[in-house]
């Protein structure tokens, strides 16, 4: 056995991992993992089962210290300075951190969420099934709220194998492919509103809802409707006509009409969008959704195939650049705007 | 033809769940229809639905694609969605005591004034219906209620509270709900149940099913103190009636 001990966090990180499904029907949240292929990926090079809990870190850094024993690791998704100590490691790549060594991870430049997995999980007590944390519903474990410095997690020392790696694959620039519905119908033209402008994420967004900025959305039968059920990617209007696209920690129905919603094949892609950066949707059938849903799966399953073994070290000039220009620090002043609350974003 | 024969409405919600919607209002045999529709997919699971969520007047059916498809699924479902109309859950009604108005509902007092009653008027006609459970959602145990009395219907605050306590009973629109956890609300607050419809490591931890029917009783703060104890330690605190 040994201890991950978290040293230095900003806000934002927390143990996620499949997420906990099958209580909707009672307000249950699901959470999970935004990025399930990055947490997939950072799982497989730690050996463990993709859905695995792990650690994740929003746009902030973290710096963590083992102690007792050895501890594997692997960091996938948005890249990020890697260092033990002073030594700059890459993204998809496992490591081991020995006692003592200090793992400093950077803010996010490319993305927003990245995984740190450890060999053999997190350890905690599962509720519904997972191990993510939904502090609003105080569930979550080993914690069951956002990592805080001073936290000690259990977790086992580091098998003895060779480190491995994954070639990461290119991020699609493609637009975010959505479904329309369920009620696309209410919108008229504002449909075509929607599909043809440039969006934003605002700053203001959550692991709850991500608010969209762009053109005003508007839909002439008026902003309440009865309640109903959200998915991962529901893309609600509220009355202000700028939309929000309900991520992981979505309550399980709102009141908002819903143009459209995320296909699931992109709801990763999605959530890496970093604030400010333009981008833009695209209507796909459902049947489109269903192939795209199926090649992500490939994707998913095809991922230790990609793994290869790393049995020497490499001097890797990009990592070390990296890591040189991110640092470590943790930015107070920015976590408060990216982390605040949006209550308004879903009503009862 | 009564809405009863009407085909719901099938409208994707994404590529990996179904809105089944029976009607776009507020609607008693809406959402008897959704009710027996969800009991219908839980007695006989169709391959590649993983999991159902009632809501006032549609179902919204979660599938994994993988296994099954949208046009499959939808002809699957609307054929469900025909047969005749039962009620199951008609035997479970819950009693469940609020304390009314003072720090437990500090809204009673506007919106008594608002609907030009008294307090106590207010209090009789709220706890006078039996509600039906007619969705949960947005937060754990969050339970929607049908019943209300029209007398008692107002629109939403215009600025949301940010944090609303525990077991708040509320009222918005023609709805009234009951409230678990603390968290945001733009309806109007009348009191507190020390009714935990969610609690983690009681059995059940989730009180109330879709379906079941309800009614509230006043009680006085003292009693309320007594039950919310009670309810810390597992109590359910409600009482089940057969009916």
């Amino acid at each position: 056995m040994s201890k991950l001990i978290v040293t230095n966090v900003g806000p934002a990180t927390s143990v996620q991992d499949a997420g906990r499904f099958g209580a909707q029907r009672y307000g249950l949240t699901p959470s999970g993992a935004m990025d399930r292929l990055a947490l997939a990926t950072a799982n497989t090079l730690a050996g463990n089962p993709q859905f695995a809990a792990a650690i994740e870190l929003g746009p902030f850094g973290a710096t963590f210290t083992a102690q007792d024993d050895p501890i594997r690791f692997a960091v996938a998704g948005a890249s990020r300075g890697i260092k033990i100590d002073d030594r700059p490691l890459p993204l998809n790549q496992s490591a081991t951190l020995m006692p003592g060594e200090r793992l400093v991870l950077g803010t996010a430049r490319e993305g927003v969420f990245s995984y740190l997995a450890v060999e053999r999980g997190i350890l905690g007590e599962a509720t519904f099934g997972s191990l993510s944390v939904n502090a609003r519903a105080g569930l979550g474990s080993p914690v069951p709220r956002p990592l805080q410095s001073g936290d000690r997690l259990d977790v086992r020392a580091a098998t003895d194998r060779t480190e491995r790696a994954i070639a990461a694959l290119p991020l699609p620039t493609d637009p975010i492919r959505v479904v329309l519905g369920p009620q696309d119908d209410e919108f008229g033209d504002a449909v075509e509103t929607f599909l043809a402008g440039t969006w934003t994420i605002s700053a203001t967004s959550d692991r709850m809802g991500y608010r969209l900025e762009g053109p005003v959305i508007r839909h002439p039968s008026g902003h309440n409707i009865v309640s109903d059920g959200t998915v991962n990617g529901s893309i609600q209007v509220p009355g202000n006509g700028q939309p929000i696209v309900l991520m992981a920690d979505r309550g399980t129905s709102g009141g908002y009409p819903k143009i459209a919603a995320v296909i699931g094949a992109d709801f990763g892609r999605f959530a890496q969008t970093p604030p400010g950066r333009p981008f833009r949707f695209a209507a796909v059938s459902v049947d489109e959704a269903r192939r795209a849903a199926i090649g992500f799966a490939a994707l998913l399953r095809d991922l230790p195939s990609r793994m290869v073994e790393v049995t020497h070290f490499e001097f890797d000039v990009a990592a070390l650049q990296n890591a040189n220009v991110a640092g470590s620090a943790v930015n107070a002043v920015d976590a408060g705007t990216w982390q605040s609350e949006t209550p308004q974003d879903q009503q009862p | 033809m009564a809405a009863e024969f009407l085909p719901p409405r099938i409208l994707p919600s994404g590529d990996s769940a179904i809105t089944v919607e029976f009607s776009r209002r507020i609607d008693d045999d809406a959402n008897r229809r959704v009710l027996a529709l969800d009991r219908l997919l839980a007695t006989r699971p169709v391959a590649g639905v993983t999991e159902t969520v009632p809501t006032y007047r549609s179902l919204l059916v979660h599938y994994d694609p993988l296994q099954t498809d949208f046009d499959s699924l939808a002809s699957r479902l609307i054929a469900l969605a025909a047969q005749p109309v039962t009620d199951a859950n008609a035997s479970r009604h819950w009693r469940i005591p609020v304390a009314y108005g003072g720090e437990h509902g500090i809204d009673l007092d506007d919106v008594a004034k608002m609907l030009d009653l008294t307090p106590d008027a207010l209090i009789a006609r709220h706890t006078a219906p039996v509600y039906r459970v007619a969705m949960i959602g947005f937060t754990p145990g969050w339970s929607y209620l049908s019943g209300l009395d029209p007398s008692l219907e107002l629109s939403r605050r215009l600025e949301p509270r940010l944090r609303t306590p525990p077991g708040t009973i509320s009222i918005g629109g023609v709805q009234t709900g009951i409230q678990c956890i603390a968290g945001p609300s733009g309806w109007h607050l009348l009191g507190r149940t020390p009714v935990r419809t969610y609690q983690l490591h009681r059995d059940p931890v989730f009180l109330l099913e879709p379906g079941d029917t309800l009614n509230f009783y006043a009680i006085d703060a003292a009693t309320f103190d007594a039950m919310e104890r009670a309810a810390e330690h597992g109590d359910v605190v409600a009482e089940l009636v057969a009916s």
